[in-house]
């Protein structure tokens, strides 16, 4: 199993460590629920160094990258970051990622760890261009500081002002002392940094963050339930190979206006057609929590199934995120979810579980 | 991790403790401590008939449902409703807050139960 250079981090902390992605990770430290509590309120850190980076460099970089991704990295200055998806041509997703625009001949792609082999088989690829794919992973380290409390935090580090970093931008900037690439993303819902290094000196700004700072060291269980209660999805449940952007209600990281994108024309025809099911919210209607793979009916028949449950700990109330067959999709609709013996009542609704 | 010696124990981490033709039913403080902070116990209806090894409650930590097995086959003749509203007590001291009273069916049953000392090994491994 691989270890991110944090790992003796990790267990300086008490982390309790997980296998994902084929890296060994932390899941929780203290608990979940403190860990996700402490980055709605306040700050907390986290170990991403297993995210993948692939970097495509070259004269042609902006034609490449242009063909293989779903949203208009073409409108795109330097420094700034655009979130979208490469599609297989039938318009299912081979991943969901941001994209960094270094400059028109180079552009850096943080993917997801469990995707990052098959994302760098498909660019290689597709590149007939005069370009080149370098799978940068092993080079960087990585922590996301997020929170309300985070900008303050990293400011007191470094004399960039932070407070010009716009969201979906990023900036090198010298923190303690080293270098590094911050910007302004996450996946929690909450304000917050990304912060990209070499490894000693990342490892180094994760235990000052924790140990100067009291940030708190969260694990991927919070980072789950951070993500869901934001609605924002996670591969292999709310995207797939077999779930386009348009049925995870995506769409608004597809350009429809930019020249020939691999999927194009099967997302057309999608939406010229009408889609079959989509990703909804749930709510619980009866005492219980919903979780991934519980199955749903509507009057017996099985309409679709949860991608995403929990029982939120912001909200305190069990929701979810479900893939459910079209007309059932109808917000104020009552379903059945089927929960070990149990038939449980929820009700469709929006995702916007925080607003 | 604690394992009181007067219990009975199973493979998959629920406890027995035998108080004259009834059984309590817990999880054990490995089980509590692997799941993490319990945010719901799902209880099953007080006369139900349960068979061994049958699923019949299950307990919810913020991150996964894990079912909990019967020890023993007989009736529930009590369900610990405390656990409705503070399924955390699970957390705070498992072998205090039990889930389900048995009303054993079959004494024999106990003897395919672990004791203290084959279960401590168990979790060991």
């Amino acid at each position: 199993m691989k270890k991110t250079a944090l790992h003796p981090s990790h267990l300086k902390y008490n982390a309790k460590m997980v296998e994902f992605a084929g890296y060994e990770m932390p899941i929780q430290y203290s608990s979940i629920k403190e860990e996700h509590h402490a980055v709605r309120n306040g700050a907390g850190v986290f170990d991403v160094s297993h995210m993948g980076e692939i970097q495509i460099v070259g004269k042609e970089a902006s034609d490449l990258v242009d063909y293989i991704f779903s949203n208009n990295v073409r409108t795109l200055t330097a420094e700034q970051i655009q979130y979208g998806f490469m599609l297989y041509e039938d318009g299912g997703v081979v991943d969901d990622f941001l994209v960094y625009k270094i400059n028109d001949q180079s552009y850096l792609f943080v993917v997801n760890a469990a995707n990052k082999d098959k994302d760098y088989e498909w660019i290689l690829k597709q590149n007939t261009f005069d370009a080149d794919v370098i799978d940068k992973t092993d080079q960087f380290s990585e922590v996301a500081l997020q929170g309300p409390r985070s900008e303050a935090i990293l400011q007191s580090l470094t004399e960039t002002d932070l407070s010009s970093l716009r969201t979906f931008t990023f900036t090198e900037c010298t923190i303690d002392g080293e270098t590094f690439l911050v910007s302004r993303t996450g996946y929690t819902g909450e304000d917050g940094f990304e912060v990209y290094g070499g490894h000693e000196a990342t490892r180094s700004l994760f235990e000052r963050l924790i140990d100067d700072y009291d940030v708190t060291p969260c694990g991927l269980g919070a980072r789950d339930t951070l993500r869901f209660e934001a609605a924002l999805p996670l591969y292999g449940h709310e995207l797939s190979a077999e779930i386009t952007p348009l049925e995870a209600g995506l769409s608004f990281a597809v350009s429809f206006e930019k020249e020939d994108f691999i999927g194009r024309k099967a997302l057309e025809k999608q939406k010229e057609e009408g889609l079959r099911h989509r990703i909804v919210g749930l709510e619980l209607l009866d005492k219980g929590i919903l979780r991934e793979g519980y199955e749903i009916y509507k009057d017996e028949d099985r309409i679709g199934r949860i991608t995403s449950g929990y029982l939120s700990p912001t909200l305190e109330k069990p929701i979810a995120m479900a893939l459910i067959d079209r007309p059932h999709t109808k917000k104020g609709t009552e379903v059945e979810i089927k929960v070990r013996k149990r038939m449980l009542k929820a009700r469709v609704r929006n995702k916007k579980f925080l607003a | 991790m604690k394992v009181p010696k007067n219990l009975y124990y199973t493979d998959t981490h629920e406890w027995v403790k035998v108080d004259g033709d009834k059984a309590l039913i817990g999880i054990t403080d490995f089980a509590q401590n692997e799941l993490g902070e319990i945010v719901f116990v799902e209880l099953p209806e007080e006369s139900d008939p349960v068979e061994k090894g049958e699923e019949f409650s299950a307990v919810e930590s913020t991150k996964a449902a894990s079912e909990i097995m019967s020890p023993v086959s007989g009736v529930i003749v009590e369900v610990n409703n405390e656990l409705e509203e503070a399924p955390e007590l699970l957390n705070e001291d498992p072998y205090k807050y039990w889930i389900v009273k048995i009303e054993l069916e079959d004494e024999s049953e106990l003897e395919t139960l672990k004791d203290a000392d084959a279960y401590q090994k168990l979790i060991e491994e």
